[in-house]
This record gives C-alpha cells, structure tokens and sequence, in this order.
C-alpha cells in the first residue's frame, strides 16, 4: 500500500496538479484565475513528461566531462526534456492569447468576474 | 522531381505567407487579400498535384524532415487520406477566402492584414497536423492551429473576445489532455512515431497505460472534434466569430480533428486491437449518435442562422465520428466522403450567411422574407442546394455520404444508429426547409410587405459568389460522381478492412 | 432503330424543356409551347420503345455507376413502358387542360408551374425506367422536390400547411425507402429489379422479412396512399385542380403504386411473399383502405376531397389485386394503373372545370349544371360509371380480371370488398350527377356556357378513350397485351 503512494509520487503529484489545475478552470469565478488553472494544468502534463525521463543514478542530460554519451545509463532521456520544451514555450504563447484576449474583454466590460460578465451581456 | 518534396511544400507555402503578409502589408495595405489567395492558391495548387501523382503512382511519401530517418526524425506522411484531407481543406480555404474581400471590409476594417496572417498560420496549423507522422509533433500543429482560431474568433463582433476566451480554456485542456495520452504511449513504447507505435502496439496492448492514453487522446481530440458532450465551445464561438472565420474554421477544424480521430483509432491502433480491452467505439458511437440527434433539435430551436448553422456543425460531425465508430468499410468510405461533403455544403453555408449579413445587416431568420427570392436569386438558389443536400436527397452529393453510412451500420446490424440517421436527415428538413419557406413563399399573415415585383435584384458582387457557385456545382458534381471519389477512397483503408 | 438510349432521352426531354420554360416566362404563348413540344416528344418516344416492350425485349442502359456496384440504371421493360406510356400520354392533355385552367382561373407564378410540371414528368418517366431500387429512390425523390412548389402553388395558409404534410410524410417514406434498400442490398448484394424477385436464394427468417416489407411498404405506400398512410392526398387538394389531377391521380399516386408492384413482383417476389405471409398484411391494409377510403368519400362536400378519397380507395384495388399473387389479379392490377388513370383525369378536369367556370367547389351547390356544362357532365358520368366499374368503360375490364383474380386464388373476401365498393362508388358518384340534371339550377347560373375548349377537349377527350379502351383494352397501346406480358413473366420466372 505504501509502496503505491511512494512508489509513483511522480504520478501523484502529476495527478494532484491536474486536479488543482481543473478545479481553478471550474470553479473560481475569476478569469484571470481561470487561466492560472489553465497554467496549472499544463504544468502536470509537463512534469508528467519530465518525470518519466528519470533514470536512477543517471544526471541531467548535459554534457559533463568524465560521463561518456555512449554509456547510456549516465545520462536521462534527452527526448522528453525537448519536447517539454517546445511544449511550455507552447503555453506561453497560450498565456499570451488568453491574457490578450482578457484584456479586450475587461476594456469592453469592465470586469473579469464570470457572474458579472454573465449579468451585463444579457 | 517536385513530386516527393509536396508534403513539405504545402505547409512551407503557409509559413511563407504567414511571414509575407505581414512584410508586405506594413507597406502595402491594400494588396493583403490578394496575397493571401496567392498563398492558398499555392497551397491548394500543390495538394491537387500530389493528390493526382498519388493517385497515379499510389506510392506513400514519407517525407523525412532534414533527413533524419524515423523514429529518430519526425516525418511527414503522404498517404491516400491525407492527401485526399489536404486538398480538401486547402480548396475550401482557398475560396472562402476569395469570399472574404467584401466581408473584410464591413466585419473588421483595418484589421486586414493580422487577419490574413492569422488564417495563413491557422492553415499552416491544419495542414501540419493532417500531413504529420509524428505524435508529438502532431500536438505542436494543433497548438498551433488553435491558438490562431482563438485569435481569428476574436476578430469578430462584441461578443467574440468572451467567446473565444472560453474556446480557449476547452481548447487548450483538450490538447494538454491529448499530449499526455501521448506521452502515456511514450512511455510504454518508446516511440512517437505512428507507423512505428502501430506495429508495436500490439505487444503492448493489455498495459493499463495504453487503454487510459486511448481514452485520453479520444477525449482530447474530441474536444477539438465537437464530439458530444465536449462540444460546448462551439455555438458561440461559430455564432460571434466573423462570418469568414467561421466558414474557414467550421468547415475545416472539426474536421481535421475528426481526421485525427481516424488516425488514432483506426489508423495508430487499428481495426483489432481496439475494442480488445475496452469497447471504445461502441462509446464513441453512442455519443455521436446522441451528438447528431442533440445538434439537429438544438438548430430547430434557434432563430439566428450562424447559430443554427453552429449546431448543425454538432450534428454533421456526429456523422463522421459515428463513421469511425463502425469500423467497417462501408462506415470508414461514408465518413470519408461526409468529410468532403460536409465541408463544401458547410463553407457554402456561413458563406450564404455572410453574403446575407453583408446585405441586409442581420442573419435573423425571423427576419427573412421572401423579398430575397428578388434580391439575392442566386445567393437563394446555392442556398438551397446546400439545403437540400444537407437533408440528404439524391442526387445531391449529401444523399451519398448518408447512404455509405447507412450500409455501414446495417452492416453492423446496428438498427439504433441507422434510426438516428433517418431520424436527424428528416430534422434536418425542418430547419432547412423552414428557411427555404421564408424565402421562396409568401407569408400570407406578413401583410406589410410590399408587392415583391417592385423589388430590385441586389446579388452580391463576383468575389462572393463565384466561391458560392463552385461549391453549390460541386455538391451536385461530387453527387452525380461519387462512385469515382469513392474507389479513391477504396485505397485509403488501413489495413485490417 | 438503335433504342438503346431512348429511355435516357425520354428522361430528359422535359429537363431540357425547363430552362426554355423558365427563360419565356414573359411569352406565355411561348412558354406553353416549350411545354407541349417537350410533352409530345416524350409520348412519341416513349411510342417508340412499345413494339420491343410488346416482343418482352428489355433495354437497358447504364449510366454511370453511382456506387460501387450500383449503377444508375435505365430498364425499358415492359411493365416500365406500360407507366411511362400512360404518364407521358396524359401529360399531353393535362398540358392543354392547364392551359385553360391557368388562364381561366388567372393564376400567378404560371411559369414556375410550368417548369415544376416538366421536371415532375421527368421523375415520373425516370422512375417508370428505373433498372433497380437505387435508380428508383434517385427520380422518386426528386419527384417529391419537384412537386412541392406544386402543391404550395397558391402560397395560401392551406397551401403552404399541405405542403408541410406533403413533405413530411414523403420525406419520410423516402428515409424508410432507402432503410429497407440498405437493408436489401446487405443480405442479396443487388438492388436490381428481377421479375420474380432478387430474395430467391437469401437466408432470410420471417421476421426480418417481415420488418424489410414493412420498410418498403412505408416507402411506396405513403405516395400508394395505403391507410393509414394516406392523409397528405386530400390535404394536397389544395394544390391547382390541374396538379390534383395528373400528379395526385396519375404520376404521384402511381408512381407509389408501381413501387408496389415493383417491390412485390421484383424484389420480393410471389414465392417469399407467399412463404413469409407476407401478402396477407398487403391485402388486410388494402382491404381496409378500399372500404374506409369509399365510405369517407361520402362525407366530403368539396368535390375534389371525394375525388380524392376515391382515389385512395381505387390505389388500393390495385394493391389488392396485388395481394392477392394471382397471375389474373395481378393483370387487373396493372390494367387499373392506366384505366382508373383515364376516368380519374377525366373526373378531375370536370372538377376544375366547374371551378373555373362557375367558381363553385362544393357538391351542395352543383345543381342543375349539366344544363350550362352538358359537355362536362357528359364526360363525369362516363368516368363515374367506370370507376364504378360499369361497362363499357374500361374500369369495368380491370375490376373484371381483379375480380376473377381473387375467385381464382379460392378467396372470396376481396370479391366481395370489390362489389361492394363498387356499389359504394355508385352510391358517392350517382347523387352528383343526379344533383347535375336532374335539380333546378339556382340564378347564378345565367348567362354561362360551357368551359373553355382548352378545358373541354382534353376532358372529353380523355373519357372517350375510357370508353374505347372499355370496348378494346388492346386499342392503340396494346395495354392489355403488356398487362399480361407483365404478369407472366413475374409469376412464370420462379
């Protein structure tokens, strides 16, 4: 039983951000708020990614003298790192849509609270 | 040979564009549009090319970027379907996009030139993710085809900004969902390459990871897919949006995330394996089909035509998931066929919509009178002939993509989905003909109309409808030759049919 | 002569007529004579195509193949000859007789009219050459698009509310048809017309056979007028009298019925009808229409509602004469399709007639008109008496073979559905004529004569030929011959 929890706190933790990601984009009213959530939640996804990278006993992938490339046990799996990079420059240009996007809104509106907004377009 | 270079060159032309635009625009204000067409054109030029090299060779390209041989590389893929997807959706770009020079100047002047980058990036986006081989690059193009849809829909009236916000936040978990379903098949088979994951899939078939990355990527796609019940964003987004991104996007990006459903279901897991441990299209199925019946009575009650149109969106999709959801020749050949049928009745559609809002300032149905049969004759009869081929009646090209489907589920001995097929075509007719009604007959309770005979012809200009002309001839041509188009799609089946 | 594509031209000629119609809408003169040529065109061509239909040669020509395996397809059989050759025949006097009732009646939008008639011909001509179910749903589809802007002619409240019913009930016996050919096509692999029927070597349980009849049944039926699927025919009485009377008792309404037979000798046919029991759910449906449809007839005033009740009553003679899977009542059946087509034009040119010329519709104020419209009258008693089956018209021959179908078969209970029919038929047609001469006319009816000769001549015309063919049902066309060709090889090829 224990070993479930220790065993995979990499996926639990990965769960736990999601969950926290979801429950901003649900339930908090405020659209800022929201696109934390949303920040959150890509976050998971990412460290997911990241995690599963992980070799026991091996370092970051960079080169470092003394640790052959060939040998590869010295060094994680390079691959997930670079698509995680692509990935968070991916939700950066995402933050900057969505915050763009708020911006127009809270100049046509006045307010980023859901209910409010919900209130003035009717 | 230029030949085997066409899946490269098609989505380059777009980043081209999508640069020169910009470039020449800051200069040139006026000459945006054109470059625009150029670059569709281009693009649209190419994939009729590869598409007839294909079809005479019937060779596979794939593509491989800088040389790098898979699963090392990424690769594009040049097979039957996307071929077939790419030229579909280049065409109907191209011409909306001819559509869009007078629309432009009413729905967003002096936004010209961001627009027109905009709908090159959203192309390339598209393109990329039909012709790619790769999973995870496959994610970038969707990232990057939605992040210019949100943008696009913003481009629109008041509301847009609020609308597109909200596609934002469904959009975006969509995708992020899709990418760790992706890197739960990562994990299991050390690879992102499709063709190389579908031969090992088989292996690895009963791990748990592969069942959860399947219905994470299903229900990540599906987002994108309007898959009921993911579809919430896409009403308002279609209804706000400018009626040219509407026609550009709805045509075309459900229908390329259905592409991707295909793909993952069909294609990356294949016929046999996929209802092994969990029964994913019979679910599939089910939603679809409740997808189709939500769309069509959700579109009887609106009074507004682009929203209308929205949840018709819902229901035709249904169809081309629930295509997928057979697994069976007969399924794969009618949603194949619905995927070209849907997008030409579809963009001609809004189309019809914009040319309408552009004349009379509203798409208000209660407002339609049948002063239009005077004004806008042929804007009317392209419109009917979208109608009547939505409903399903020979010898329009609609009728051809219900009856594969139709085949498809008997074959399945599925009376459920074939009752919902019957069922929607003839909600279909309400809300299509109720139009057609306004229109063409006299409302004999309307009596403040004025005698119709006085009323001008005011049609709209060439640019408007010379792209809704060549869509409502080619309804009726890919009708009349749809067992051509079909023996095409013949050899497009993966493998296990 | 090379006959080969003369069917395909047939189709055609009254597509081809349309844009002229359309384009001459300022010349009406013009416009009219477009649609005369076309329909004289097509009767000859149709004429042409009658010694090999006699000889039992078919011709076919494929167009192309529309699905894979299935092509679009033309069969010039015997039986499609027989429809196309009383279709595109009447269409010629209907032609005259709108004519006179368009302009008499000074109807608007005479050249939609025009144009929606010509494409409705060219359905009805393409579904009497349909070589096989999908061809046959392609033009009965279209004829249900083109004869919509018919029925909503008026664009009256009435109109445009028959209309609705009109569409919804084909619409949906159009979705049912294509359900039950899919279905079809799964188990046999074809969807050809086969005289004799394609189910032959098929596993198929009573159930599903049963189902897939049913299917097929709400796909004809509706426009074959079988209760309880026939209300959209008197609501689409609504429609000009010159539509009622070719499309809703000719071209509509047969088209149904030759998608019975069409369903019931060629697709099914005698023997897995007969196995599965089939035919005695066609004949129960058809037995009771036939009665209920008469009786109703008695309750209407409007003239044209009884004409229509009629009508649906008389559609299920031939369903029954279908039903009953003898080679005598199925000639009875095929006679009925042209002979009760004759006297029912004929009763329904009367009809507009007298509404045009004495603006009246109701049976109730039809008094003494046989005085100022003798012509008229004349040719109204001639089809009355034939529908109910009295000689010399020729309604007598085809209940006579329906009649000794069933004694022939051993059953007694369609016999006596006919006769007492008949006796119905005389009992809601006799009080009009009597009303005619034998009442005083009240004092609107001063100073009018007879109806226009546009009006006159094609009616008495078409009751004149009720009568010849009563004398002769070999005269000219050689129905009978054909009627009979038809039936032997559907009974004969098992």
């Amino acid at each position: 039983m224990l070993e479930f929890f220790m065993g995979h706190y990499a996926y639990w933790f990965t769960m736990i951000l999601l969950s926290v990601g979801l429950y901003g984009m649900l339930l908090k009213k405020n659209f800022v708020k929201k696109t934390i959530g949303l920040s959150i939640f890509q976050a998971g996804v990412i460290l997911f990614f990241v995690s599963v990278a992980m070799k026991e006993g091996a370092t970051v992938p960079v080169k470092a003298d003394g640790l052959p490339v060939s040998e590869v046990s010295n060094y994680m799996n390079a691959l997930p790192h670079t698509l995680m990079l692509t990935a968070i420059v991916v939700g950066v240009a995402t933050l900057g849509v969505a915050y763009a996007l708020l911006i127009n809104i809270y100049n046509r509106y006045g307010t980023l609270n859901e209910d409010e907004l919900i209130d003035k377009i009717q | 040979m230029i030949g085997s270079e066409i899946p490269a060159l098609i989505p380059i032309t777009y980043i081209l564009f999508a640069v020169l635009i910009p470039l020449i625009g800051l200069w040139k204000r006026e000459i945006v549009w054109q470059l625009s067409l150029l670059g569709s054109g281009i693009a649209t030029f190419f994939s009729a090319w590869g598409f007839l090299h294909l079809i005479q060779t019937g060779e596979t390209i794939r593509y491989y970027f800088g040389g790098w041989t898979p699963p090392v590389g990424i690769e594009f893929v040049y097979d039957g379907l996307a071929a077939f997807m790419v030229l579909v959706i280049n065409t109907i770009a191209f011409l909306v996009l001819i559509h869009s020079k007078q629309i432009s100047k009413v729905e967003f002047p002096g936004k010209k030139m961001p627009y027109y980058t905009i709908a090159m990036l959203m192309m390339l986006g598209f393109n990329g993710m039909v012709l790619t081989g790769d999973l995870f690059n496959l994610y970038v193009f969707l990232e990057i085809s939605s992040l210019s849809s949100y943008a696009l829909i913003a481009i629109g009236d008041k509301r847009a900004p609020l609308a597109s916000f909200r596609y934002l936040i469904i959009g975006t978990v969509g995708g992020s969902l899709y990418l760790l379903g992706v890197g739960f098949l990562y994990t299991v088979t050390g690879t992102l390459n499709i063709i190389d994951m579908h031969a090992m899939l088989p292996q690895v078939i009963g791990h748990s990871s592969v069942i959860a990355a399947l219905v994470l990527m299903v229900v990540g796609v599906g987002v994108k897919a309007a898959l009921f019940p993911l579809h919430g964003w896409l009403p308002d987004s279609y209804t706000f949006a400018s009626s040219s991104s509407s026609a550009l996007i709805a045509p075309i990006g459900t229908k390329v995330a259905a592409y991707i459903l295909f793909r993952v279901v069909l294609f990356l897991f294949g016929v046999e394996l996929i209802d092994d441990q969990l029964p994913v299209t019979t679910i599939i199925g089910i939603f679809a089909g409740i997808g189709i019946l939500y769309g069509s009575v959700m579109a009887i009650a609106q009074s507004e035509m682009k929203k209308m149109l929205a949840y018709s969106s819902v229901s035709q999709i249904g169809y081309i998931i629930m295509g997928i959801s057979l697994a069976n020749p007969f399924g794969f050949i009618g949603a194949v066929l619905h995927i070209l049928n849907h997008a030409l009745m579809k963009a001609l559609l809004f189309l019809v919509s914009g040319s309408l809002r552009l004349k009379e300032g509203h798409s208000l149905i209660t407002k339609f009178n049948n002063s239009y049969r005077k004004k806008y004759p042929w804007t009317m009869a392209a419109f009917t002939t979208a109608a009547i081929s939505m409903v399903g009646l020979p010898p329009l090209a609609g009728f051809f993509s219900k009856w594969y489907l139709a085949l498809g589920t008997i074959e399945n001995s599925n009376w459920i989905l074939l009752a919902v097929i019957l069922i929607s075509s003839l909600l279909n007719a309400v809300y299509f003909f109720r139009i057609l009604e306004k229109v063409y007959l006299n409302d004999p309770d309307d009596v403040s109309m004025e005698d119709t005979d006085t009323i001008e012809n005011n049609e709209v200009g060439f640019t408007m409808m010379f792209p809704m002309a060549v869509m409502a001839i080619g309804l009726l041509l890919v009708g009349i030759f749809n067992a051509y188009i079909v023996n095409v799609i013949f050899t497009m089946f993966p493998a296990g049919f | 002569m090379e006959l080969t594509y003369v069917p395909l031209y047939a189709v055609l000629v009254s597509l081809v007529a349309v844009p002229f119609i359309l384009l001459s809408s300022k010349k009406p003169n013009l416009r009219e004579f477009w649609t005369i040529l076309a329909g004289v065109i097509k009767f000859l061509l149709v004429l042409t195509l009658l010694p090999s239909a006699l000889q039992g040669n078919v011709i076919e020509l494929q167009l192309i193949e529309i699905a894979p395996n299935l092509p679009l397809i033309l069969k010039a059989d015997t039986f499609g000859v027989f429809f196309a050759l009383i279709a595109s025949g009447l269409w010629i006097f209907t032609s005259f007789y709108s004519i006179g009732y368009m302009r008499g009646h000074k109807e608007k939008k005479q050249t939609r009219y025009f144009a929606s008639f010509a494409v409705c011909l060219s359905s009805t001509i393409g579904i009497a050459f349909s070589g096989n179910l999908l061809t046959f749903i392609i033009f009965y589809e279209m004829l249900t698009l083109a004869t919509y802007p018919l029925v909503i002619h008026s664009e009256s409240k009435e109109a445009i509310a028959a209309g609705r019913k009109y569409l919804s009930y084909t619409l949906t016996a159009g979705l049912l048809l294509i359900a039950a050919a899919g279905i079809t096509y799964s188990i046999t692999g074809t969807l050809d017309f086969v005289p004799g029927g394609i189910f032959g070597e098929a596993d198929l349980s009573k159930s599903m056979a049963v189902v897939i009849f049913l299917l097929f049944l709400g796909g004809v039926g509706v426009k074959a007028g079988i209760m309880p699927l026939h209300s959209w025919l008197p609501s689409a009485m609504a429609a000009p009298t010159p539509v009622s009377s070719l499309l809703h008792a000719v071209a509509v309404v047969k088209s149904g019925v030759f998608g019975v037979i069409r369903v019931v000798g060629f697709i099914f046919g005698p023997d897995v009808m007969a196995q599965f029991g089939l035919n005695d759910i066609l004949m129960i449906l058809a037995g009771f229409t036939i009665i209920v449809a008469s009786l109703l007839a008695f309750a209407q005033d409007n003239l044209k509602r009884r004409l229509a009740y009629s009508t649906v009553g008389h559609l299920s003679y031939i369903v029954l004469g279908v039903a009953l899977l003898t080679e005598t009542g199925l000639i009875g059946s095929i006679l009925h399709i042209s002979f009760h087509a004759t006297m029912k034009i004929t009763l329904f040119f009367c009809a507009g007639a007298i509404m045009v010329n004495l603006h009246k519709k109701n049976i109730s104020d039809l008094n003494g008109i046989a005085k100022v419209m003798p012509w008229t009258m004349a040719a109204f008693t001639i089809g009355s008496m034939g529908l109910a089956g009295i000689p010399p018209v020729n309604g007598f021959v085809s209940k006579w073979y329906l009649a000794t179908g069933a004694l022939e078969g051993g059953m007694l209970v369609p016999v006596i559905i006919f006769v007492v029919s008949g006796l119905l038929n005389v009992g809601y047609f006799f009080p009009i004529i009597h009303r005619a001469y034998f009442k005083k006319g009240g004092p609107e009816l001063e100073g009018h004569t007879e109806a226009s000769p546009f009006m006159v001549v094609p009616l008495f015309g078409t009751a004149i030929l009720s009568i010849l063919f009563g004398l002769n049902p070999d005269l000219f066309f050689n129905f009978f011959d054909m009627a009979s060709s038809v039936a032997s090889t559907i009974f004969n090829s098992i």
